[in-house]
């Protein structure tokens, strides 16, 4: 539900950060426990870059897995959702990665050079 | 426009004073971008960047603002209804003379509930943020100078009702505080882990309903405890006044340990 804003930070964040360049690609992290929707995120870029630099990026979202840690009995698992338990019955894990929401690279391109300014030529 | 809820960007937020009568004075706030320069050729920059960098950065200025004035910050979170600003209504009442108390109201739309509590008796902004679904901390840091809260005070930020959004942006509060009712179902906090996770303190409305009611209060903080074993549950009714004086006592403690 707050993935407008999100895709409008990561905007943002990118044409802070490109110059006077043309944005082709740009790579962000997801992660499966984030809370964030990609295929939402994917749909507000296309707006939010609109009449930008970055119109007509590529956006690619990477979705890493979420990784935990059991309090309880001390093991590493895998975590599917927000809402998961460890083998042993416990559910207070401790997140280890997953949560992540980050802008990895991007692609830019210069755009071409203005055209030489014309100065008037020197009165003989 | 978000595809879920139709949220909208911060941007369009408005800050009103019920009376009206100060002005709002936003901080300022540092603009220090690095600007690569980039060839013909497509060049791939690294930027290694949280995406909710800025809101975070502004939600710790927001903190250091407030820790600074020994001004705890709250940050009230529920489904729409829960009863939050029922029990900011009740607590100004039975707290207010006691204790400084200022308030920051979320809400789409209207002043509906800024109006509320200024004649429960407090200090109140109210934020409406459009078709936001969640308050940030630009909003915060755009009210907290004009609210001027007291050394010593605490300002409880009301967000917008929703269980969702408002998990994800930091405002700068040094606690979240989740209203959950009896009228909603016993298994949110395995549908909203988030907000269940994020919480500090959760406390638990209309217990006075509870006759009428199929709401298993022992299975529902079970399903929160799992969640998060470590947040504190107090059982209230803010209409009866049940329960109360624990949550007076929390927060009371909160504000002595930041110190007059």
């Amino acid at each position: 539900m707050h993935e407008l804003a999100i895709t409008r930070e990561i905007v943002a964040a990118v044409l802070a950060r490109s110059g006077s360049a043309r944005v082709t690609r740009v790579r962000v992290e997801i992660g499966k426990l984030a809370g964030v929707l990609p295929a939402s995120v994917r749909f507000c870029f296309e707006l939010c870059a609109e009449g930008t630099r970055a119109q007509g990026a590529e956006l690619v979202i990477l979705e890493p897995a979420g990784r935990g840690r059991c309090r309880a009995c001390e093991r590493e698992l895998v975590l599917d959702g927000p809402y998961s338990a460890c083998d042993c019955g416990s559910y207070d894990l401790e997140c280890l990665s997953g949560e992540q929401l980050l802008i990895r690279d991007m692609e830019v391109q210069e755009c071409a050079p203005p055209a030489a300014v014309q100065t008037a030529p020197a009165r003989p | 426009m978000c595809t879920t809820c139709g949220c909208s960007d911060g941007a369009g937020a408005t800050v009103t004073e019920p009376d009206a009568h100060h002005h709002h004075h936003p901080h300022d706030h540092a603009h220090d971008h690095a600007h690569p320069h980039a060839h013909d050729h497509p060049t791939t920059v690294t930027l290694e960047q949280r995406v909710l960098e800025r809101n975070d950065r502004l939600g710790e200025r927001n903190r250091g603002w407030l820790s600074a004035r020994n001004v705890l910050a709250l940050n009230l979170v529920s489904s729409p209804g829960a009863g939050k600003t029922s029990l900011l209504e009740r607590t100004i009442r039975d707290r207010g003379g006691a204790m400084a108390l200022s308030v920051i109201e979320g809400d789409q739309a209207t002043t509906r509930d800024a109006e509320r509590i200024r004649a429960a008796g407090a200090r109140v902004l109210q934020i409406n943020t459009g078709t936001g679904c969640h308050l940030d901390a630009e909003m915060i840091a755009r009210t907290l100078d004009s609210l001027d809260p007291p050394r010593g005070s605490a300002v409880l930020i009301e967000n917008v009702g929703n269980l969702v959004c408002p998990a994800l942006f930091d405002l700068g509060e040094h606690a979240k505080v989740l209203v959950a009712s009896v009228t909603e179902g016993e298994d949110k906090p395995l549908k909203y882990p988030h907000m269940f996770r994020a919480a500090e303190l959760l406390l638990l409305n209309k217990i006075d309903l509870l006759p009428h009611l199929d709401f298993d209060v022992g299975r529902f903080l079970d399903y929160a405890r799992s969640v998060n074993p470590r947040l504190q549950a107090l059982q209230v009714s803010v209409s009866r006044g049940t329960g109360l004086e624990a949550w007076y006592a929390w927060l009371q403690e909160r504000v002595s340990r930041l110190g007059t």
